[in-house]
């Protein structure tokens, strides 16, 4: 009794606010929908075959993600985050793939890395789990072919059945929608500039509309643009800009896919996006988004928010 | 620009003059990668494609196998090649290479014989193969006019072979049709799409001549080496007069030799195929049967949406083996230009000296038509190198003697056994279930519970198998 009642009250004493945010807040925070809708999507896809899912790769993801995660917080003197950590790992357990779990845990480390690392006006560049992908990517097609890093990881475009495709479509408008979250206009944005790129494509081309319609049928697709170009913190601030910023990575994922023939172009385009990404919140400003908690906070212990989301 | 291309196009005319009377009355055939141009009535129908490609960084080296069966004089092809061609850019290879590749990938039916359940283990392995179900064929031939450009020709083997580009598809079109080539309707369309994307066209003939020197009674596989950031096959063309036919489904197999592990589709899904199944013996007689409803059927189950892999593998290895892994001579052949024995070493590229073979074996198997596949297939490599292979396993029941005790349970638990296979083996294939039971109760494989050995039978050890 003693030792557990001990337990308590010293995770109540570090992690006090933090715990009291999950179980009184639950539905606020858009985190919570996503993380559900992540796990379940590769709980559907790892059971329909889509891919294969290994318990020790999405164990080393976590555990490093949640350990970078926590060794940041540390040295930066931050508060310890465990949900964004969590989001970052299922998105690369949904969209990298890599027969070794230590590569898959090197990915998580160099996304939540990069938050804490790669930053500009007190806000991280890029989008942790967009870092982690592009990276391992860049390594393993520049390593030497035979060498132990070549293809050491490799995304799979094309292996997301319809089925799948729409349960993440689904899935992202309704984080989305129940969540009432702000920030929906970036992957419609994307979407619709990309559908239409697509399909300029086809009329020009002549050929039939099955040929862009299949192009879109991509779970992967529908993945980067809810749950990864969405972020947030990732995206600018103001509306306008980031319409813009998701257009942007539409014409040149656009280009990077049918042009330059790069199957998983959309990653790159993101991270190029992200690096200009700085320009954008300088040019048009807005106020900074911060997590529903965040602001919570913000009220209930230093007065007025200093920011609030965009909209 | 006029005058140079007018005069090769001279050269082309009246080498096509001469040809004219023959091919006038030609139809031609046109394999995955072309269209059929055959007369209406002719019902030389591409049943199955082979090709090989090499693919290494933007390195390609693509092979495809020839099983065309017309008149010599008959056969065309039209390939869309994204660069121009130069002459040692093009080879002929050897049938048999093909055929040694898909032995050696091919799915396989192996067989184990239960052991004497009152004695020690005894262990055999047999394995059998079977090149699935193959063919293919092959395509058609040219001249020149409107728009149509041809940028080289060269006599390769036995084919005569022109590069052509062209500015617009109807003027394509009317170029082909004017030297007596049955041009399907869809076909424009499709290769206007290509021409716009700046595609390159292959089209080659046979050179009756020198097909008579090579004293060979078939045609041998074309091949081509370039450098493309695009890794796909078309295979839209090949489609464009399947449509009026039934469905229209084509089959095909893609055999790609990698360096660093298993290639994919990018925009289709590529499925495994089921594999490690135990099928009733019977499968024994019928494997081609079974190996063709059972991709049907898992075809369907995808809805004719999904590429199959049937055989991902180390080049250096196979287990159980289907045929011997191809010889380094024989991979060079095919394109993998990384193996030692000559040329290409150095420059941009650094070889590693590497272990075994350094070559990965991906064997892709698709039926496609322009409903489930509108656009060609687009290909990956990933860094995958676990193993997979189409693999069905036949267990022969202990037929000897065997009267201890464990010998009753291991007899009683057969019918049992029998059940899950003919399950499994009505699962994949789709066949009518009490059907492959009957075909089991006359290959031995009986679904009654045997009766149990009398208690006294082993009082005084004058047993007897009262189940033979």
């Amino acid at each position: 009794m003693a030792p557990l009642s001990h337990i308590r009250r010293h995770f109540s004493d570090r992690f006090g606010d933090h715990l009291s945010d999950i179980c009184y807040r639950l539905p606020a925070d858009p985190r919570f929908f996503q993380i559900a809708v992540l796990s379940g999507l590769l709980a559907y896809g790892g059971a329909s075959g889509a891919f294969e899912i290994d318990p020790y790769v999405i164990a080393a993801v976590f555990g490093a993600a949640i350990a970078t995660q926590f060794l940041g917080a540390v040295l930066n003197a931050t508060r310890f985050e465990v949900r964004s950590a969590a989001i970052t790992s299922l998105s690369l357990l949904l969209l990298l793939r890599a027969d070794a779990p230590i590569i898959m845990a090197g990915a998580a480390a160099i996304a939540i890395g990069s938050k804490f690392l790669i930053r500009l006006y007190d806000k991280h560049v890029f989008n942790p789990a967009n870092a982690g992908i592009v990276a391992l990517l860049i390594i393993s097609n520049v390593a030497e072919p035979g060498s132990s890093l070549s293809g050491v990881a490799w995304t799979t475009p094309g292996q997301w059945g319809t089925a799948l495709w729409l349960a993440a479509l689904l899935a992202g408008l309704g984080v989305f929608v129940t969540s009432r979250a702000a920030r929906l206009d970036a992957p419609l944005a994307f979407f619709a500039v990309f559908a239409a790129l697509a399909i300029a494509r086809a009329l020009w081309l002549g050929d039939p509309l099955a040929i862009p319609v299949n192009r879109l049928q991509n779970g992967a697709l529908v993945l980067f643009a809810f749950f990864m170009l969405s972020d947030p913190k990732t995206t600018p601030d103001g509306s306008r800009a980031r319409i813009v910023f998701a257009g942007l990575i539409a014409v040149l994922s656009h280009w990077l896919i049918f042009h330059q023939f790069v199957s998983d172009g959309m990653f790159y385009a993101l991270f190029a996006a992200c690096a200009l990404r700085p320009i954008f919140d300088a040019v048009a400003t807005a106020p900074r988004y911060a997590w529903p908690q965040q602001r919570r906070r913000a009220l209930s212990r230093d007065g007025p928010p200093t920011a609030y989301p965009a909209e | 620009m006029p005058h140079a291309p007018t005069r090769r196009r001279r050269k082309i005319a009246l080498a096509a003059a001469s040809a004219l009377a023959i091919l006038s009355a030609a139809g031609g055939a046109a394999a995955f990668c072309g269209f059929y141009v055959a007369k209406a009535d002719t019902k030389l129908f591409n049943k199955a494609s082979k090709v090989v490609l090499m693919r290494d960084g933007d390195r390609t080296v693509i092979t495809m196998a020839n099983d065309y069966q017309g008149p010599l004089e008959d056969f065309a092809i039209v390939v869309p090649v994204p660069v121009v061609l130069e002459e040692g850019q093009i080879n002929v290879a050897d049938n048999a290479l093909i055929d040694h590749l898909d032995a050696y990938t091919a799915p396989r039916l192996v067989e184990y014989f239960d052991e004497d359940p009152c004695a020690a283990r005894r262990f055999d392995d047999r394995v059998m193969s079977m090149a699935a179900p193959a063919a293919e064929a092959e395509v058609l031939r040219k001249k020149n006019s409107l728009g149509v450009t041809v940028e080289a020709e060269y006599t390769v083997g036995e084919y005569d072979i022109q590069i052509l580009s062209a500015e617009e598809s109807g003027g394509l079109v009317e170029w082909l049709t004017t030297n007596g080539y049955k041009i399907p309707d869809g076909a424009e369309s499709v290769l206007g799409s290509y021409i716009k994307q700046g595609t390159k066209f292959f089209v080659a003939k046979v050179n009756l001549d020198a097909q008579a020197d090579t004293g060979l009674a078939y045609l041998r596989p074309l091949q081509m080496a370039f450098e493309s950031p695009k890794f796909i096959l078309p295979i839209r063309l090949g489609m464009a007069n399947a449509d009026d036919e039934g469905d229209g489904r084509q089959e095909l197999f893609v055999f790609a030799l990698t360096r660093t592990g298993r290639v994919e589709t990018t925009n289709y899904r590529t499925v495994k195929l089921p594999t490690g199944s135990d099928v009733p013996l019977f499968v024994k007689d019928e494997f081609g049967d079974f190996y063709k409803s059972m991709f049907d059927a898992q075809t369907k189950k995808e809805n004719g949406k999904a590429v199959f892999l049937e055989y991902a593998w180390d080049m250096a290895w196979c287990d159980p083996c289907a045929a011997d892994p191809l010889s380094q001579e024989e991979l060079r052949k095919l394109g993998v230009y990384w193996l030692p024995g000559g040329g290409d070493r150095g420059a941009d590229r650094r070889i590693m000296p590497g272990p075994a073979q350094d070559v990965f074996v991906t064997r892709l198997h698709v039926s496609y038509n322009a409903e489930t596949f509108p656009e060609d297939l687009m290909f990956k490599e990933t860094g995958d190198r676990s193993n997979f292979q189409g693999r069905y396993v036949l267990r022969h029941p202990y037929e000897g003697e065997a009267s201890c005790a464990a010998a009753d349970d291991y007899r009683a638990s057969l019918p049992k056994r029998f059940e899950r296979e003919a399950q499994t083996l009505a699962n994949l294939t789709d066949w009518d279930v009490n059907a492959i039971r009957d075909k089991m109760n006359d290959k031995g494989q009986t679904f009654e519970t045997p009766k149990p050995t009398p208690w006294w039978r082993r009082l005084w050890d004058n047993d007897q198998d009262e189940n033979g």
